[in-house]
């Protein structure tokens, strides 16, 4: 992790300053790409959502919740907003407050969408709110509103296997 | 043989939750006739004398196309004269998103000075038809001169929403400037990050 937290530096400084700044990162999809593959026995739970994606506000809860209830178990729930990164400390950090966001939180501020958008699933038409969830040799991509009911099946097929 | 199992039920579940894709450059465009923010119908058939159009899915409290919305209207002013004008479609549920609404619609565009239609797509049927999956997305038609209109290029306007002067391919403007050309727009599809469309519930 500290790793990753020197390679970002340089990126990291374009954010606005303030309290928030340690507790979201922000990357463009060079210094996202690690996080969409590692290859290690831990199931990634990844959802690309923002503020202002009314469906995303929706499901935050249940990505909350997938995250606290596989707390010990190995499965890491990265959101990565697509906020704009002027909006950092007037919008996402307030609003992950205000939701109590515990999950990490990654701000992905790259505006080249068209050449990103299919490296992280080629069919993956733009719209959000998207999950990528892969580990432990299975990778899917959901462009769908997810109930924790759902992810929790998910979860708990691939770690039962 | 569970993991197998688990793996084609999974596969099956997510076939059949999977989004739109955009209509397929080289098809037919769907026709639409819709009722424009001045209260009169707008059709595709009524550009017929035009050489295509950029029939471009918007709303109106979306950030991208805040971010676009003065380009979309460039778009207009540059290719209208040239035989291929704007007209933008709200394809969202009022009810979901009431910052859509067809007052609301009306304000927006009177503070922009929208040059080009603004449709609502109150039935939610011409969006489904074209795939379109978010707002702003775009769907260049060109006239075939036979009174059908062919779906030449779907995607976004260009490669920066966030800093126009930073953008290096206009797709938009390149994709009509090949037709114009007598060309195939290349890049035909393009993808970006937009605002989910609200469908009824």
């Amino acid at each position: 992790m500290l790793f990753f937290s020197l390679l970002l530096f340089p990126i990291s400084l374009f954010a606005e300053k303030g309290s928030g700044e340690e507790n979201v990162k922000v990357v463009d999809f060079a210094g996202l790409e690690p996080y969409l593959k590692k290859s290690n026995d831990t199931i990634y739970v990844v959802n690309f959502w923002a503020t202002w994606c009314a469906p995303c506000i929706k499901e935050i809860p249940y990505f909350e919740q997938l995250g606290a209830a596989y707390q010990k178990d190995k499965v890491k729930v990265l959101m990565v907003s697509l906020d704009m990164a002027n909006q950092l400390q007037s919008r996402l950090i307030p609003f992950m407050e205000k939701e109590k966001m515990r999950n990490e939180v990654i701000l992905l501020d790259d505006p080249r969408s068209n050449r990103w958008i299919p490296l992280v699933d080629e069919n993956w038409s733009g719209v959000i709110p998207a999950t990528l969830v892969y580990g432990k040799g299975f990778r899917e991509f959901y462009q769908k509103e997810f109930t924790f009911e759902e992810l929790d099946k998910i979860i708990s097929s691939l770690l039962s296997n | 043989m569970k993991n197998l199992l688990f793996t084609v039920a999974l596969f099956l579940w997510s076939g059949l939750v999977l989004q739109a894709q955009p209509i397929a450059v080289g098809s037919k465009a769907p026709a639409f006739s819709l009722k424009n923010i001045d209260g009169s119908t707008v059709s595709l058939a009524d550009y017929a004398g035009e050489k295509g159009l950029f029939v471009i899915f918007s709303c109106n409290p979306c950030p991208y196309v805040k971010a676009y919305e003065d380009r979309m209207i460039g778009l207009h002013q540059e290719y209208a004269p040239l035989g291929y004008p704007v007209v933008l479609i709200n394809p969202n549920d009022p009810g979901q998103q009431p910052d859509d609404s067809f007052e609301k619609m009306k304000q927006r565009a009177a503070e922009k000075n929208y040059p080009f239609p603004y449709l609502q797509d109150i039935e939610q049927t011409v969006y489904p038809a074209y795939g379109a999956t978010r707002t702003p997305e775009v769907f260049l038609l060109k006239n075939d001169g036979d009174g059908n209109f062919t779906v030449a290029y779907t995607g976004t306007i260009d490669d920066n929403y966030q800093d126009e002067a930073a953008v290096e391919e206009k797709f938009a403007a390149n994709a009509v400037q090949a037709l114009m050309a007598g060309k195939q727009p290349d890049p035909a599809t393009t993808r970006a990050i937009g605002c989910g469309i609200k469908a009824k519930k």
